[in-house]
């Protein structure tokens, strides 16, 4: 699902990189917490996935393709099969909540019948149902935060990529987001997930992946947030 | 391509920028008339020169007992013999020459007297002031030197004239208006291209949220610039109707007003300013839609 075989990120104008000679492997099926200090590289890797940025040397293979020699024209078909979610929630403010799912699907050339029958049931899926014409403003950030992951899932996305998703959430809306996201992944969807939440890792027991100033220092099955001394 | 989806997308763009969009469309209306203007400029001068190049004639104007004092008649009065001998020579010009008619003194008199009735000089002199010639209709009106070189100076001739020599000061006129707003269109043009510039730099901010998710959910490069190329271009669209219609206006004011006071010139009709709508539409359109895409690629990264 996701290969990185000893990817370096040099930004320009930078000594240090931000990611150091990474290699690792994700698994179709798996959920992947991606734990760090601030600066530690978990955004770079997220966006080396996203094919924002290109590796400075090594190769980033995500679906099977290997994104550096992807051809500029040919990214948006390939993040048409994957999905993310991002800590500031990222909703138009003047859409209705349906409109903003629907968003997803107009832009990518969905015909009309097609976008009517899947946005209730995607947001049926996320606890939204019957919530489709309220506005983002009025709804809690928990429940803003499942539209952004309805519109995220509503392609039904091989890989779904959460950067922080519970950055800005109380711990109860927090623990309601993840059952959603685990719920997600037992369709037989990826979840890679960055976060700085220890309470959710140790709860959740997932694989868990550190990274140290730009250094893959931990990769551990079924890990916890750090090493309790 | 879902239209309405699109057309709602370039109706909220437009409305959002509305002071940005009238500019657009006024600099672009102004500078589309005046290219539209110098194309229609063109075609008159055409027009003209077809119509009166068909009119004019080269004169081959003779010695007078009066021209003694010039150096070429300082023999006299051109003879009868000179008159034929030139005559002769004409014909010999087949590829040239498409007529010659000749004009005594007398029937140059009777026409002066019709086109000058009130001339003072009428009574001062007679009929034999006035130069016999040969007025010749050539095949190709610019080739005027040939004929110059060939005649002036032969005996008795006192000098060839090209009629053309008159219009070309009016033609000079109109050709130093064509370039006038020829040197103004491209100015216009080039602030019109500044305005679509900022216009597109300015929407594509305003609309950085919704570009963002249209990138991040996989819309190709096609639907993410679309709206704002759309945009840019209807903006054109606008400038280019207004530009027909300053131009249809110009055609009517020159119709009801200047064909009255200028008679002796044949404005070209309606068809032609109508024929010029298409091309400003065309190239107004374009325009803009190449420059919202130029400047998309700076601002719109994948």
């Amino acid at each position: 699902m996701i290969r990185f075989d000893n990817v370096s990120k040099t930004y320009p104008k930078q000594n240090r990189p931000a990611l150091d000679n990474v290699s690792l492997e994700i698994e179709k099926g798996e959920f992947v917490f991606l734990v760090g200090s601030s600066g530690s590289g978990k955004s770079t890797f997220l966006r080396l996935c996203l094919r924002e940025e290109r590796p400075s040397t090594g190769s980033v293979h995500v679906l099977g393709k290997d994104l550096g020699k992807l051809s500029n024209w040919k990214v948006p078909h390939m993040r048409r099969q994957l999905g993310t979610v991002f800590q500031d929630f990222r909703l138009l403010p003047n859409k209705t909540v349906g409109q903003n799912v629907a968003f997803a699907l107009e832009v990518i050339g969905k015909p009309k019948s097609a976008i009517n029958k899947v946005v209730p049931e995607v947001l049926d899926l996320v606890g939204l149902g019957g919530k489709e014409e309220r506005m983002p403003g009025e709804l809690s950030g928990g429940e803003q935060q499942r539209v952004a992951i309805a519109r995220a899932f509503v392609n039904r996305p091989m890989l779904l990529i959460a950067d922080e998703p519970t950055g800005n959430l109380d711990p109860q809306n927090s623990v309601g987001i993840m059952k959603l996201l685990d719920r997600i992944n037992r369709t037989g969807t990826t979840v890679l997930m960055a976060t700085h939440d220890q309470a959710i890792v140790d709860q959740m027991r997932k694989r868990v992946i550190e990274l140290d100033k730009g250094l893959l220092v931990r990769d551990q099955a079924r890990g916890v947030y750090g090493y309790q001394s | 391509m879902r239209a309405q989806f699109v057309l709602s997308e370039i109706g909220v763009g437009l409305r959002r920028n509305l002071t940005m969009t009238i500019a657009v469309v006024v600099s672009v209306a102004l500078s589309l008339a005046l290219a539209g203007a110098s194309l229609l400029v063109r075609d008159q001068v055409n027009s003209m020169k077809d119509y009166w190049y068909d009119k004019v004639e080269v004169s081959i104007y003779f010695c007078t007992k009066a021209d003694k004092t010039s150096p070429q008649c300082a023999a006299g009065a051109a003879t009868d013999d000179q008159v034929k001998q030139v005559k002769a020579d004409l014909d010999k010009m087949n590829g040239l020459v498409q007529t010659s008619t000749f004009e005594s003194s007398q029937e140059a008199y009777q026409r002066f007297k019709q086109t000058n009735p009130d001339n003072p000089l009428l009574a001062a002199v007679g009929a034999d002031a006035m130069p016999q010639s040969w007025r010749v209709k050539l095949v190709d009106p610019t080739k005027f030197d040939v004929m110059q070189s060939a005649f002036a100076g032969k005996p008795g001739v006192k000098s060839v004239e090209d009629q053309r020599k008159i219009l070309e000061n009016l033609f000079g006129l109109l050709r130093g208006l064509q370039t006038a707003a020829f040197v103004i269109m491209v100015l216009m043009l080039f602030v019109a291209l500044l305005l679509i510039v900022n216009t597109v730099r300015v929407s594509a901010f305003s609309r950085r949220r919704e570009t963002g998710i249209m990138r991040l959910v996989g819309a190709s490069n096609f639907y993410v610039q679309m709206p704002f190329i759309a945009e840019a271009a209807f903006a054109a669209l606008l400038g280019a109707a207004l530009a027909s219609t300053l131009l249809v206006g110009g055609h009517f004011f020159v119709q009801g007003w200047l064909q009255k006071k200028v008679m002796f010139i044949h404005f070209i009709g309606l068809s032609s300013v109508l024929a010029v709508i298409p091309l400003l539409v065309v190239v107004g359109m374009g325009m803009a839609g190449i420059a919202a895409f130029f400047t998309l690629r700076k601002y719109l990264k994948v």
